[in-house]
């Protein structure tokens, strides 16, 4: 079980500055994620459109979501399945646990599933006696490693060459020492191999769920490696592990969400495998579980619901707000200090381990707004996180935590290289800001900002200046 | 008892009670109605040229396809892609009535199991219920002659697409499924090119968890 470090983030950014192996993997990595899914998205003129369309069917979804997940069970029910409602982590913990031990589970296996990082489910099936195994090639590694993933669609995003091979030296204690795993390709067949026969053996698998689907029961996954598909098809029993806000109404709105995902997560058109599953095997059939649970999870998602924070219930893990972010480039996941990094984790994670908490968290931006404009159902990150600032203000905060804040920002508007790319990528965010004319005063922190004097002044015309002229101009 | 807990903490949130049965109604007029929203006009082609689009999206997505004439062409397109990647001529192959029909003693040679896969096949055909041009996808519902674990299992997955199966946009062969299947089967796959993993320093290798080559062998029956 790791515990959250968010409260020190400035710390963790501090250290993640100095450590060369994480910068040369964000240096080598980043780019191409911004490339690809610019490739991806050009080659689909319908995209804007299309963002549009899936802002309006999540918020559809929220707004009608008690119907939609009594709608959603019904058919679970009619297929085989069952649903297991379970408004925290520890009652998601224990449902699962139940089923496992019900069937006299030893090993398990598992898909890619950020909730079930959330609710830390490997942990409490360890201390159970039950073996869980990570599938997915960069989890996998985050298990040997025993840490927290980096990045939400990519968990191994801050390792090289080298940690790789390391842990799986570590690991796998009866591998020859002449075995070569220098090459990426030898360390994908060895963890084919090793895991191929934990799938066999395995008697429940665990898989996340990108969508659930209230018109048939059915839930999907989206994986490359094929790993999810592999778990829930071959052990007896699958759970799927889901929170709330997945739930759409139809097959079509949620083909309209995956013409987004996969260009704004990998820039792939369409990812490898996306898969619906609706119940247990059917008569006749040769293969499939006999046992399908949904283990599906509030755990602060309703008390979302009704506030500002209610937008970033759209969110569909796609991760191209972090891809995209300069401060999450500069600094990779870890720093945030828990599961959900990056500007999406910083609306988050407030939210579900508390302001007093993660409160430190919606400072980490450098307000260029690229976040929201990459964002494939338009979730107004930057405003959600002043949003965040603000409810610190009304709670009084100290000036001691007022200077940490402030700290922290100019932490990051200071560093020249975050400023740049903050700056380059900042004329949609001027556009953004602008828009908002005369709030200039009431953005929180920008009084201290402005009487920063311990502050060096960024060179050139940088993305405050612009944002202060275009303030008194009245232009974007 | 948890599910009220929990369905009523959604409904605060929403600042309501249970929806009025008129409002439920009109969703329910929704989930049945499933109304489709912007179709992508990439797709929107003559059938020849979905045929096309979908042969480049699937060779762009690291899969191949053979393009055969008619169903007696299928053993000889099977034996030869074998040959040429030098793989066996043994294979697990779905019990799927069209695959059962192809004259396979054209190729004696060739060694079938009919069944679902195990885990020492290296080879595998299935038979795909659709294909979707926009974006090279193969959609293969589960069903007994048509089991999942031959699109994963084996190292090289060889899927026999009729061209008359194959369809513009994903909307369409969800009308197709829920047409001729009338309901979800227990699951769908939707596979768009071979296995790959890009968890290592973010660079692409092909053949994870599941298969390393998907050879797609289409048949020109849509005349
Ligand atoms: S907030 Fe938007 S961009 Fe970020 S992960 Fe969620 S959907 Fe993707």
């Amino acid at each position: 079980m790791h515990v959250a470090t968010s409260p020190a983030f400035k710390e963790n950014a501090h250290k993640a500055l100095a450590d060369a192996g994480l910068q040369k993997a964000l240096a080598r990595s980043g780019p191409s994620f911004i490339a690809r899914r610019a490739s991806a998205v050009a080659g689909l003129p319908e995209f804007e459109e299309l963002r549009n369309i899936a802002r309006d069917i999540k918020n559809h979804a929220i707004e009608n979501l008690d119907f939609y997940l009594e709608e959603y069970e019904a058919k679970v029910i009619a297929a085989g399945g069952q649903v297991h409602w379970c408004p925290d982590a520890d009652a998601a913990r224990a449902a699962v646990l139940a089923i496992c031990q019900r069937v006299g589970a030893r090993t398990v296996t598992k898909g890619k599933s950020m909730i079930g990082e959330e609710i830390a489910i490997n942990a409490h099936l360890e201390r159970h006696g039950i073996v869980p195994i990570e599938t997915d090639l960069g989890e996998y590694i985050i298990q040997l490693r025993d840490e927290l993933p980096s990045h939400i669609i990519a968990p191994a995003f801050h390792l090289n060459m080298e940690d790789w091979e390391e842990a799986f030296r570590k690991h796998h204690t009866d591998l020859p020492a002449d075995r070569s795993l220098a090459e990426r390709r030898d360390i994908l067949i060895e963890a084919r191999t090793r895991l191929r026969s934990k799938f066999l053996a395995a008697d429940v698998g665990i898989t996340g769920a990108n969508f659930l689907i209230a018109e048939t029961g059915s839930s999907v996954i989206v994986t490359n490696e094929g790993n999810g598909d592999l778990t829930q098809t071959l052990p007896r029993v699958h759970i799927v592990l889901a929170s709330i806000e997945k739930c759409v109404p139809t097959i079509e709105d949620t083909t309209s969400l995956l013409r987004l995902l996969a260009r704004s997560a990998t820039g792939q058109d369409f990812s490898v495998y996306t898969t619906f599953s609706t119940g247990v095997r059917r008569p006749g059939d040769l293969d499939g579980p006999d046992e399908y649970h949904v283990v599906l999870i509030d755990n602060g998602r309703s008390a979302m619901i009704g506030t500002e924070f209610q937008e970033m219930l759209r969110c569909i893990r796609c991760a191209a707000c972090m891809n995209h972010c300069p401060v999450y480039g500069a600094v990779g996941g870890h720093a945030y200090g828990w599961v959900y990094p990056g500007p999406m984790g910083s609306v988050l994670t407030p939210g579900l381990l508390g302001v007093d908490k993660a409160g430190h968290l919606p400072n980490a931006s450098t307000f260029c707004g690229k976040c929201e404009s990459v964002c494939p159902v338009k979730i107004p990150l930057p405003k959600l996180m002043r949003h965040w600032r603000e409810r610190e203000f009304e709670r009084h905060l100290s000036p001691t935590a007022y200077r940490t804040n402030l700290g922290l920002w100019a932490f990051f508007a200071r560093r020249p290289s975050l400023y740049r790319l903050a700056t380059r990528i900042g004329a949609k965010a001027l556009a953004l800001l602008g828009r908002k004319r005369g709030r200039l005063a009431s953005l929180p922190f920008a009084a201290g900002w402005t009487e920063g004097r311990d502050l060096p002044t960024p060179e050139g015309d940088t993305f405050f200046a612009r944002y202060a002229r275009a303030q008194r101009d009245g232009t974007h | 008892m948890s599910k009220d807990i929990l369905l009523n903490a959604v409904r605060r949130g929403l600042k309501r009670g249970p929806l009025p049965e008129d409002r439920k109604a009109m969703l329910r007029g929704r989930l049945a109605l499933h109304p489709r929203h912007t179709i992508p006009a990439r797709s929107r082609l003559p059938h020849a040229g979905q045929v096309d689009l979908f042969v480049r999206n699937v060779e762009k997505e690291f899969g191949s396809v053979v393009r055969v004439a008619d169903w007696n062409a299928v053993p000889d397109a099977i034996a030869d892609y074998l040959s040429a990647q030098n793989l066996p001529s043994r294979f697990a192959m779905a019990p799927h009535p069209e695959l059962q029909a192809i004259p396979w003693s054209n190729r004696p040679m060739l060694e079938i199991r009919v069944g679902r896969a195990e885990a020492t096949d290296a080879v595998a055909v299935t038979q795909a219920f659709a294909a979707i041009a926009e974006t090279g996808t193969l959609m293969l519902p589960s069903a007994p002659e048509r089991p999942t674990t031959l699109n994963l299992l084996a190292d090289t997955a060889i899927v026999v697409l009729r061209a008359s199966n194959l369809v513009g946009a994903y909307e369409e062969a969800w009308d197709k499924l829920r047409a001729e299947l009338g309901g979800m089967p227990r699951n769908v796959m939707l596979v768009t090119g071979p296995s790959r993993s890009a968890d290592i320093e973010q660079t692409l290798e092909l053949g994870a968890h599941g298969p390393r080559n998907l050879h797609v062998i289409l048949v020109e029956d849509a005349g």
